[in-house]
Protein backbone atom coordinates (compact mmCIF):
# COMPACT_ATOMS: atom_id res chain seq x y z
CA UNK A 1 0.00 0.00 0.00
CA UNK A 2 1.14 3.74 -0.89
CA UNK A 3 1.27 6.22 1.45
CA UNK A 4 -1.16 8.98 1.12
CA UNK A 5 -1.52 11.49 3.94
CA UNK A 6 -4.80 13.04 4.10
CA UNK A 7 -3.59 16.41 4.38
CA UNK A 8 -3.30 17.22 1.05
CA UNK A 9 -5.06 17.06 -2.59
CA UNK A 10 -4.17 14.98 -5.43
CA UNK A 11 -4.41 15.15 -9.14
CA UNK A 12 -5.57 11.88 -11.26
CA UNK A 13 -2.43 12.54 -12.71
CA UNK A 14 -0.43 11.47 -9.77
CA UNK A 15 0.75 15.02 -8.19
CA UNK A 16 0.12 16.44 -4.62
CA UNK A 17 -0.69 19.84 -3.56
CA UNK A 18 -0.07 21.29 -0.60
CA UNK A 19 -1.71 24.86 -0.15
CA UNK A 20 -0.55 26.81 2.65
CA UNK A 21 -1.94 30.29 2.59
CA UNK A 22 -1.51 32.08 -0.67
CA UNK A 23 1.10 29.32 -1.65
CA UNK A 24 1.40 25.90 -2.78
CA UNK A 25 3.86 23.24 -2.73
CA UNK A 26 3.39 19.98 -5.76
CA UNK A 27 5.16 16.77 -6.35
CA UNK A 28 4.53 13.57 -7.24
CA UNK A 29 2.71 10.79 -5.17
CA UNK A 30 4.34 7.99 -3.56
CA UNK A 31 2.34 5.81 -6.15
CA UNK A 32 3.67 7.77 -9.23
CA UNK A 33 7.86 7.49 -8.16
CA UNK A 34 6.71 3.80 -6.73
CA UNK A 35 5.53 2.83 -10.53
CA UNK A 36 8.56 4.81 -11.84
CA UNK A 37 10.73 3.26 -10.11
CA UNK A 38 14.44 4.86 -9.36
CA UNK A 39 13.80 8.78 -10.65
CA UNK A 40 17.38 9.98 -12.09
CA UNK A 41 16.16 12.82 -13.19
CA UNK A 42 13.83 15.69 -12.65
CA UNK A 43 12.89 19.02 -15.32
CA UNK A 44 11.83 21.79 -13.38
CA UNK A 45 9.92 24.79 -14.75
CA UNK A 46 12.01 28.13 -14.25
CA UNK A 47 10.81 30.73 -11.51
CA UNK A 48 8.46 33.27 -12.47
CA UNK A 49 6.65 31.39 -15.01
CA UNK A 50 2.77 31.30 -15.23
CA UNK A 51 0.69 28.37 -14.88
CA UNK A 52 -2.47 27.43 -15.76
CA UNK A 53 -4.11 24.36 -14.45
CA UNK A 54 -3.02 21.35 -16.77
CA UNK A 55 -0.10 22.91 -18.09
CA UNK A 56 2.58 20.41 -18.80
CA UNK A 57 5.40 22.15 -16.30
CA UNK A 58 7.99 19.33 -15.53
CA UNK A 59 9.72 16.08 -16.53
CA UNK A 60 10.47 13.28 -14.69
CA UNK A 61 12.90 10.54 -15.92
CA UNK A 62 13.37 7.07 -14.65
CA UNK A 63 15.16 4.82 -16.26
CA UNK A 64 12.35 2.98 -17.45
CA UNK A 65 10.72 5.83 -19.04
CA UNK A 66 10.02 9.89 -19.78
CA UNK A 67 6.73 10.96 -17.77
CA UNK A 68 5.02 14.41 -18.04
CA UNK A 69 3.63 16.40 -14.68
CA UNK A 70 1.02 19.13 -15.39
CA UNK A 71 0.08 21.94 -12.95
CA UNK A 72 -2.52 20.80 -10.43
CA UNK A 73 -2.99 24.07 -9.91
CA UNK A 74 -2.82 27.83 -11.48
CA UNK A 75 -0.38 30.02 -9.86
CA UNK A 76 3.08 31.77 -10.84
CA UNK A 77 6.33 29.32 -9.64
CA UNK A 78 8.25 30.98 -6.96
CA UNK A 79 10.77 28.23 -5.94
CA UNK A 80 11.61 25.37 -7.33
CA UNK A 81 13.41 22.14 -4.96
CA UNK A 82 17.34 22.69 -5.99
CA UNK A 83 18.28 19.74 -4.38
CA UNK A 84 16.41 17.99 -6.62
CA UNK A 85 19.59 18.70 -9.45
CA UNK A 86 21.98 16.78 -7.81
CA UNK A 87 20.06 14.09 -5.82
CA UNK A 88 16.75 13.46 -7.66
CA UNK A 89 16.10 10.30 -5.78
CA UNK A 90 14.50 12.40 -3.54
CA UNK A 91 11.65 11.80 -5.42
CA UNK A 92 11.26 8.28 -4.25
CA UNK A 93 13.23 8.04 -0.94
CA UNK A 94 10.83 11.01 0.62
CA UNK A 95 8.10 12.15 -2.13
CA UNK A 96 5.82 14.44 -0.13
CA UNK A 97 8.53 15.76 1.92
CA UNK A 98 12.22 17.17 1.03
CA UNK A 99 11.28 15.13 -2.71
CA UNK A 100 8.64 18.30 -3.43
CA UNK A 101 9.32 19.57 -7.02
CA UNK A 102 7.99 23.49 -6.91
CA UNK A 103 6.25 26.01 -4.75
CA UNK A 104 3.40 28.25 -6.66
CA UNK A 105 2.24 31.86 -5.46
CA UNK A 106 -1.02 31.50 -5.57
CA UNK A 107 -3.68 34.24 -6.84
CA UNK A 108 -6.61 34.58 -4.34
CA UNK A 109 -8.24 31.17 -3.98
CA UNK A 110 -7.05 28.68 -5.73
CA UNK A 111 -10.21 26.19 -8.05
CA UNK A 112 -9.33 22.62 -6.78
CA UNK A 113 -13.08 21.18 -7.68
CA UNK A 114 -11.53 18.83 -9.67
CA UNK A 115 -8.65 17.67 -7.36
CA UNK A 116 -9.43 14.56 -5.14
CA UNK A 117 -8.84 14.27 -1.36
CA UNK A 118 -6.96 11.19 0.23
CA UNK A 119 -9.70 8.99 0.40
CA UNK A 120 -10.72 10.15 -3.62
CA UNK A 121 -7.25 9.13 -5.04
CA UNK A 122 -6.71 5.93 -3.26
CA UNK A 123 -9.80 4.48 -4.57
CA UNK A 124 -8.08 6.18 -8.38
CA UNK A 125 -5.12 3.89 -7.72
CA UNK A 126 -6.96 0.90 -6.60
CA UNK A 127 -5.96 0.98 -2.77
CA UNK A 128 -9.34 2.02 -1.22
CA UNK B 1 13.68 -15.39 -28.49
CA UNK B 2 12.97 -17.44 -31.32
CA UNK B 3 14.40 -21.05 -32.24
CA UNK B 4 14.85 -22.05 -35.97
CA UNK B 5 16.11 -25.60 -36.52
CA UNK B 6 17.84 -26.25 -39.68
CA UNK B 7 19.24 -29.42 -40.46
CA UNK B 8 20.28 -32.00 -43.40
CA UNK B 9 22.85 -32.91 -45.32
CA UNK B 10 23.63 -29.80 -46.82
CA UNK B 11 22.58 -27.34 -44.22
CA UNK B 12 26.42 -26.38 -42.59
CA UNK B 13 26.52 -25.16 -46.43
CA UNK B 14 23.19 -23.72 -47.15
CA UNK B 15 23.81 -21.81 -43.44
CA UNK B 16 27.72 -20.53 -44.69
CA UNK B 17 25.97 -19.46 -47.78
CA UNK B 18 22.83 -17.19 -45.79
CA UNK B 19 25.05 -16.07 -42.66
CA UNK B 20 28.04 -13.68 -42.63
CA UNK B 21 30.29 -15.40 -40.29
CA UNK B 22 32.28 -18.61 -40.81
CA UNK B 23 29.68 -21.69 -39.80
CA UNK B 24 33.12 -23.45 -40.73
CA UNK B 25 34.77 -23.01 -37.61
CA UNK B 26 32.46 -24.77 -36.23
CA UNK B 27 32.25 -27.87 -34.38
CA UNK B 28 29.70 -29.84 -33.06
CA UNK B 29 28.79 -28.42 -29.60
CA UNK B 30 30.00 -25.11 -30.54
CA UNK B 31 28.30 -21.67 -31.25
CA UNK B 32 29.14 -18.57 -32.46
CA UNK B 33 27.45 -14.88 -33.09
CA UNK B 34 26.29 -14.61 -36.78
CA UNK B 35 24.53 -12.06 -38.91
CA UNK B 36 21.87 -12.73 -41.84
CA UNK B 37 22.06 -9.86 -44.84
CA UNK B 38 20.21 -9.59 -47.54
CA UNK B 39 21.95 -8.56 -50.99
CA UNK B 40 22.63 -5.35 -50.50
CA UNK B 41 24.28 -5.82 -46.68
CA UNK B 42 21.23 -4.85 -44.85
CA UNK B 43 20.59 -6.88 -41.33
CA UNK B 44 17.59 -9.21 -41.71
CA UNK B 45 18.45 -10.18 -38.31
CA UNK B 46 21.27 -11.15 -35.96
CA UNK B 47 21.47 -14.38 -34.22
CA UNK B 48 23.74 -17.06 -32.47
CA UNK B 49 23.71 -20.18 -34.10
CA UNK B 50 24.57 -23.48 -32.48
CA UNK B 51 26.05 -26.68 -33.72
CA UNK B 52 23.96 -29.47 -31.87
CA UNK B 53 24.78 -32.60 -33.78
CA UNK B 54 27.03 -32.27 -37.62
CA UNK B 55 23.89 -31.91 -39.55
CA UNK B 56 21.29 -29.77 -37.24
CA UNK B 57 22.06 -26.14 -36.07
CA UNK B 58 20.29 -24.41 -33.30
CA UNK B 59 19.32 -20.66 -34.43
CA UNK B 60 18.52 -18.72 -31.72
CA UNK B 61 17.51 -15.63 -33.42
CA UNK B 62 15.00 -12.11 -31.84
CA UNK B 63 11.90 -13.01 -31.38
CA UNK B 64 10.25 -9.49 -33.48
CA UNK B 65 12.04 -11.53 -36.65
CA UNK B 66 10.96 -14.78 -36.26
CA UNK B 67 8.83 -14.31 -39.72
CA UNK B 68 11.55 -12.30 -41.31
CA UNK B 69 14.19 -14.84 -40.80
CA UNK B 70 11.65 -17.81 -42.22
CA UNK B 71 10.62 -15.95 -44.89
CA UNK B 72 14.19 -14.81 -46.02
CA UNK B 73 15.33 -18.73 -44.93
CA UNK B 74 12.72 -20.16 -47.02
CA UNK B 75 14.12 -17.53 -50.24
CA UNK B 76 17.27 -18.37 -49.55
CA UNK B 77 16.50 -22.21 -49.64
CA UNK B 78 14.77 -21.66 -53.06
CA UNK B 79 17.91 -19.78 -54.61
CA UNK B 80 20.05 -23.16 -53.59
CA UNK B 81 17.96 -25.55 -55.68
CA UNK B 82 15.63 -27.98 -53.90
CA UNK B 83 17.64 -30.53 -54.98
CA UNK B 84 19.28 -30.41 -51.88
CA UNK B 85 18.74 -31.86 -48.77
CA UNK B 86 18.19 -29.02 -46.43
CA UNK B 87 14.92 -28.80 -43.43
CA UNK B 88 14.09 -25.23 -41.44
CA UNK B 89 11.54 -26.04 -38.78
CA UNK B 90 10.46 -23.21 -36.08
CA UNK B 91 9.95 -24.71 -32.91
CA UNK B 92 9.46 -20.59 -31.21
CA UNK B 93 6.32 -21.77 -30.15
CA UNK B 94 7.12 -24.80 -28.45
CA UNK B 95 10.10 -23.66 -26.78
CA UNK B 96 11.86 -21.20 -24.38
CA UNK B 97 15.33 -19.81 -22.64
CA UNK B 98 16.50 -18.71 -19.62
CA UNK B 99 19.21 -16.65 -19.06
CA UNK B 100 21.11 -17.28 -16.21
CA UNK B 101 23.89 -14.72 -15.90
CA UNK B 102 26.87 -13.24 -13.08
CA UNK B 103 30.06 -14.30 -11.62
CA UNK B 104 28.50 -16.88 -9.14
CA UNK B 105 26.20 -19.03 -11.92
CA UNK B 106 29.34 -21.07 -12.57
CA UNK B 107 29.26 -21.73 -8.57
CA UNK B 108 25.53 -23.63 -9.05
CA UNK B 109 24.71 -24.65 -12.45
CA UNK B 110 25.89 -28.27 -12.36
CA UNK B 111 23.26 -28.30 -8.96
CA UNK B 112 20.67 -28.44 -12.00
CA UNK B 113 21.43 -31.31 -14.27
CA UNK B 114 22.59 -34.90 -13.34
CA UNK B 115 25.53 -36.78 -15.44
CA UNK B 116 27.52 -35.88 -18.52
CA UNK B 117 25.96 -33.97 -20.94
CA UNK B 118 25.29 -35.67 -24.18
CA UNK B 119 27.22 -34.22 -26.71
CA UNK B 120 31.45 -34.19 -24.95
CA UNK B 121 30.99 -31.82 -22.28
CA UNK B 122 31.37 -33.21 -18.50
CA UNK B 123 29.50 -30.99 -16.53
CA UNK B 124 27.95 -27.64 -16.94
CA UNK B 125 30.57 -25.58 -15.40
CA UNK B 126 33.32 -26.96 -17.61
CA UNK B 127 31.64 -25.54 -20.71
CA UNK B 128 33.65 -22.62 -22.41
CA UNK B 129 32.95 -19.27 -23.67
CA UNK B 130 30.38 -20.09 -26.87
CA UNK B 131 30.45 -24.26 -25.78
CA UNK B 132 26.85 -25.74 -25.80
CA UNK B 133 25.68 -29.08 -24.80
CA UNK B 134 22.43 -30.88 -23.88
CA UNK B 135 21.24 -32.54 -20.41
CA UNK B 136 17.90 -34.02 -19.14
CA UNK B 137 15.96 -31.99 -17.16
CA UNK B 138 12.58 -33.40 -16.07
CA UNK B 139 11.37 -35.95 -19.10
CA UNK B 140 12.75 -33.47 -21.81
CA UNK B 141 16.33 -32.53 -23.13
CA UNK B 142 17.48 -28.93 -22.57
CA UNK B 143 20.29 -27.20 -24.56
CA UNK B 144 23.02 -25.22 -21.84
CA UNK B 145 25.07 -22.59 -24.06
CA UNK B 146 28.17 -20.58 -21.97
CA UNK B 147 26.58 -17.45 -23.46
CA UNK B 148 24.71 -14.62 -22.99
CA UNK B 149 23.83 -10.87 -23.87
CA UNK B 150 24.71 -9.19 -20.21
CA UNK B 151 29.13 -8.94 -20.18
CA UNK B 152 29.11 -11.27 -17.60
CA UNK B 153 29.99 -15.26 -16.78
CA UNK B 154 26.98 -17.06 -17.19
CA UNK B 155 24.80 -19.37 -19.77
CA UNK B 156 21.45 -19.74 -21.33
CA UNK B 157 19.11 -22.87 -21.31
CA UNK B 158 17.14 -23.45 -24.28
CA UNK B 159 14.56 -25.75 -23.55
CA UNK B 160 10.55 -26.92 -24.36
CA UNK B 161 8.12 -25.03 -22.72
CA UNK B 162 6.95 -28.29 -20.84
CA UNK B 163 10.11 -28.30 -18.73
CA UNK B 164 10.59 -24.22 -18.52
CA UNK B 165 8.34 -23.00 -15.05
CA UNK B 166 10.39 -26.53 -13.39
CA UNK B 167 13.79 -25.21 -14.80
CA UNK B 168 13.01 -21.36 -13.72
CA UNK B 169 11.80 -22.57 -10.17
CA UNK B 170 14.82 -24.59 -10.07
CA UNK B 171 17.55 -22.45 -11.06
CA UNK B 172 15.62 -19.73 -8.19
CA UNK B 173 15.74 -21.97 -5.56
CA UNK B 174 19.07 -23.43 -6.30
CA UNK B 175 21.09 -19.96 -6.94
CA UNK B 176 19.29 -18.67 -3.93
CA UNK B 177 22.21 -18.99 -1.39
CA UNK B 178 24.42 -17.60 -4.40
CA UNK B 179 22.20 -14.43 -4.49
CA UNK B 180 20.49 -14.96 -7.56
CA UNK B 181 17.75 -11.93 -8.48
CA UNK B 182 14.91 -12.41 -11.07
CA UNK B 183 15.11 -10.11 -13.63
CA UNK B 184 13.45 -8.38 -16.87
CA UNK B 185 14.51 -6.68 -20.23
CA UNK B 186 14.79 -3.30 -18.37
CA UNK B 187 18.11 -5.02 -16.43
CA UNK B 188 19.18 -6.75 -19.41
CA UNK B 189 18.78 -3.61 -21.67
CA UNK B 190 21.40 -1.72 -19.28
CA UNK B 191 23.48 -4.68 -19.22
CA UNK B 192 23.53 -4.82 -23.06
CA UNK B 193 24.25 -1.11 -23.47
CA UNK B 194 27.17 -0.69 -20.92
CA UNK B 195 29.02 -3.84 -23.07
CA UNK B 196 27.93 -1.78 -26.24
CA UNK B 197 26.16 -4.61 -27.83
CA UNK B 198 23.74 -3.67 -30.36
CA UNK B 199 19.82 -4.64 -31.00
CA UNK B 200 18.17 -5.54 -33.38
CA UNK B 201 15.58 -2.61 -34.23
CA UNK B 202 17.89 0.02 -32.39
CA UNK B 203 21.45 -0.14 -33.64
CA UNK B 204 20.24 -3.15 -36.26
CA UNK B 205 18.21 -3.31 -39.36
CA UNK B 206 17.66 -4.03 -43.28
CA UNK B 207 18.75 -0.58 -43.42
CA UNK B 208 22.02 -0.70 -41.98
CA UNK B 209 25.17 -3.20 -42.44
CA UNK B 210 27.03 -4.74 -39.78
CA UNK B 211 30.11 -2.72 -40.94
CA UNK B 212 27.92 0.24 -39.96
CA UNK B 213 26.66 -1.06 -36.80
CA UNK B 214 30.71 -1.81 -35.79
CA UNK B 215 29.93 -5.64 -36.14
CA UNK B 216 32.63 -5.88 -38.92
CA UNK B 217 34.24 -8.72 -36.84
CA UNK B 218 31.35 -11.02 -37.69
CA UNK B 219 31.67 -10.77 -41.50
CA UNK B 220 33.70 -12.91 -42.94
CA UNK B 221 34.59 -11.88 -46.46
CA UNK B 222 37.15 -14.53 -47.04
CA UNK B 223 35.47 -17.63 -46.50
CA UNK B 224 33.88 -17.72 -49.80
CA UNK B 225 30.12 -17.03 -51.51
CA UNK B 226 27.64 -15.68 -49.10
CA UNK B 227 23.96 -13.58 -49.86
CA UNK B 228 25.42 -9.74 -49.35
CA UNK B 229 29.37 -10.43 -49.59
CA UNK B 230 29.76 -8.46 -52.43
CA UNK B 231 28.12 -4.96 -51.14
CA UNK B 232 29.91 -6.28 -47.60
CA UNK B 233 33.33 -6.07 -49.34
CA UNK B 234 32.79 -3.05 -50.90
CA UNK B 235 32.10 -1.44 -47.61
CA UNK B 236 35.08 -2.68 -45.96
CA UNK B 237 36.78 -1.38 -48.67
CA UNK B 238 35.72 1.89 -49.07
CA UNK B 239 34.98 3.15 -45.42
CA UNK B 240 31.21 3.62 -44.86
CA UNK B 241 29.25 6.88 -44.37
CA UNK B 242 27.64 6.44 -41.00
CA UNK B 243 28.53 4.77 -37.99
CA UNK B 244 27.61 2.99 -34.89
CA UNK B 245 28.92 4.15 -31.96
CA UNK B 246 28.61 4.03 -27.80
CA UNK B 247 28.84 7.11 -25.94
CA UNK B 248 28.73 8.62 -22.41
CA UNK B 249 26.61 12.02 -21.04
CA UNK B 250 29.35 14.40 -19.57
CA UNK B 251 27.33 15.49 -16.62
CA UNK B 252 24.19 15.38 -14.74
CA UNK B 253 21.03 15.33 -17.42
CA UNK B 254 18.26 13.37 -18.53
CA UNK B 255 18.81 9.81 -19.76
CA UNK B 256 19.56 9.55 -23.77
CA UNK B 257 16.75 7.69 -24.97
CA UNK B 258 16.10 6.23 -28.68
CA UNK B 259 15.49 8.81 -31.52
CA UNK B 260 17.07 12.43 -29.92
CA UNK B 261 19.18 13.96 -32.56
CA UNK B 262 22.75 14.35 -32.44
CA UNK B 263 24.80 17.51 -32.78
CA UNK B 264 28.27 18.68 -32.87
CA UNK B 265 28.96 20.13 -29.47
CA UNK B 266 28.20 23.80 -28.89
CA UNK B 267 31.35 24.34 -27.32
CA UNK B 268 33.73 22.42 -29.37
CA UNK B 269 31.57 23.75 -32.63
CA UNK B 270 32.90 27.49 -31.77
CA UNK B 271 35.92 26.42 -32.84
CA UNK B 272 35.36 24.29 -36.00
CA UNK B 273 32.24 26.40 -37.47
CA UNK B 274 34.08 29.94 -37.98
CA UNK B 275 33.12 33.33 -38.81
CA UNK B 276 33.20 31.67 -42.53
CA UNK B 277 29.25 30.58 -41.60
CA UNK B 278 28.22 34.11 -41.31
CA UNK B 279 24.75 34.20 -42.78
CA UNK B 280 24.13 30.94 -43.35
CA UNK B 281 20.89 29.05 -42.23
CA UNK B 282 21.02 27.19 -38.91
CA UNK B 283 20.37 24.09 -40.21
CA UNK B 284 23.78 24.65 -42.23
CA UNK B 285 25.99 25.74 -39.45
CA UNK B 286 24.69 23.38 -36.71
CA UNK B 287 23.39 20.11 -38.98
CA UNK B 288 22.21 17.11 -37.12
CA UNK B 289 25.01 14.90 -37.49
CA UNK B 290 22.85 11.53 -36.26
CA UNK B 291 20.10 10.14 -33.65
CA UNK B 292 20.70 8.44 -30.71
CA UNK B 293 19.94 4.48 -31.54
CA UNK B 294 19.19 2.93 -27.98
CA UNK B 295 20.13 4.74 -24.14
CA UNK B 296 19.64 4.36 -20.32
CA UNK B 297 20.95 5.35 -17.17
CA UNK B 298 24.14 3.06 -16.33
CA UNK B 299 23.58 1.76 -12.84
CA UNK B 300 27.89 0.98 -13.07
CA UNK B 301 29.03 4.47 -14.42
CA UNK B 302 25.74 6.69 -12.64
CA UNK B 303 25.70 8.24 -15.95
CA UNK B 304 23.74 8.44 -19.34
CA UNK B 305 24.76 6.06 -21.86
CA UNK B 306 23.98 4.91 -25.05
CA UNK B 307 24.47 4.12 -28.54
CA UNK B 308 23.97 6.51 -31.60
CA UNK B 309 24.58 6.56 -35.54
CA UNK B 310 26.75 9.30 -36.84
CA UNK B 311 28.33 10.65 -39.61
CA UNK B 312 31.54 9.05 -40.11
CA UNK B 313 34.19 12.09 -39.40
CA UNK B 314 32.34 12.37 -35.70
CA UNK B 315 32.75 8.69 -35.16
CA UNK B 316 36.10 9.21 -33.52
CA UNK B 317 36.90 7.82 -29.92
CA UNK B 318 36.94 11.20 -27.89
CA UNK B 319 34.69 13.34 -30.48
CA UNK B 320 32.53 15.71 -28.25
CA UNK B 321 29.12 15.82 -29.03
CA UNK B 322 25.67 17.35 -28.10
CA UNK B 323 22.48 15.32 -27.40
CA UNK B 324 19.08 16.96 -27.56
CA UNK B 325 16.80 16.37 -25.70
CA UNK B 326 13.35 18.18 -25.76
CA UNK B 327 15.12 20.77 -27.60
CA UNK B 328 17.87 21.24 -24.91
CA UNK B 329 21.29 20.44 -25.38
CA UNK B 330 23.48 18.15 -23.02
CA UNK B 331 27.05 17.44 -24.37
CA UNK B 332 28.27 13.70 -24.20
CA UNK B 333 31.59 12.12 -26.22
CA UNK B 334 32.29 9.31 -28.31
CA UNK B 335 33.65 5.94 -26.12
CA UNK B 336 35.29 3.03 -26.91
CA UNK B 337 33.75 -0.31 -26.24
CA UNK B 338 33.04 -1.88 -23.96
CA UNK B 339 31.72 1.52 -21.74
CA UNK B 340 32.00 -0.56 -18.72
CA UNK B 341 34.16 -3.16 -17.55
CA UNK B 342 34.24 -5.12 -14.54
CA UNK B 343 37.73 -4.75 -12.72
Amino acid sequence: MSNIPDNLKYAKSHEWVRIEGDTATVGITDHAQAELTDVVFVELPETGRVLAVGDNCAVVESVKTASDLYAPVAGTVLEINAALADTPELTNDSPFDEGWFFKLQLDGEPDTSHLLDAAGYAAQIGEA
Amino acid sequence: MGEIWVGGAHAADFLNQTLTNDLGLLAVGESQYTLMCNEAGGVIDDLYVYRIASEAFLLMVNATRIDADLHWLEFQKSNHGEDRSVKVEDQSEQTGAIAVQGPATPLFINDLFHGDGLITAERPSVLVKNQVDAWRFGTGEVYVARTGYTGEEGFEIIAPNEQLVALWGQVLEIGRPHGIVPAGLGARDTLRLEMGYPLYGHELSEALSPIEAGCGYFVKVDKGEFTGRSALMKQKDERPKKKIVAFKMNGKCPPPRQGYEVYNNLEAKKEVWSVANAGLKPQETDPVIGVVTSGTQSPSLSCGIGMAQVHIDRAREGTAIDISIRGKRYPATVCKKPLYKKQ
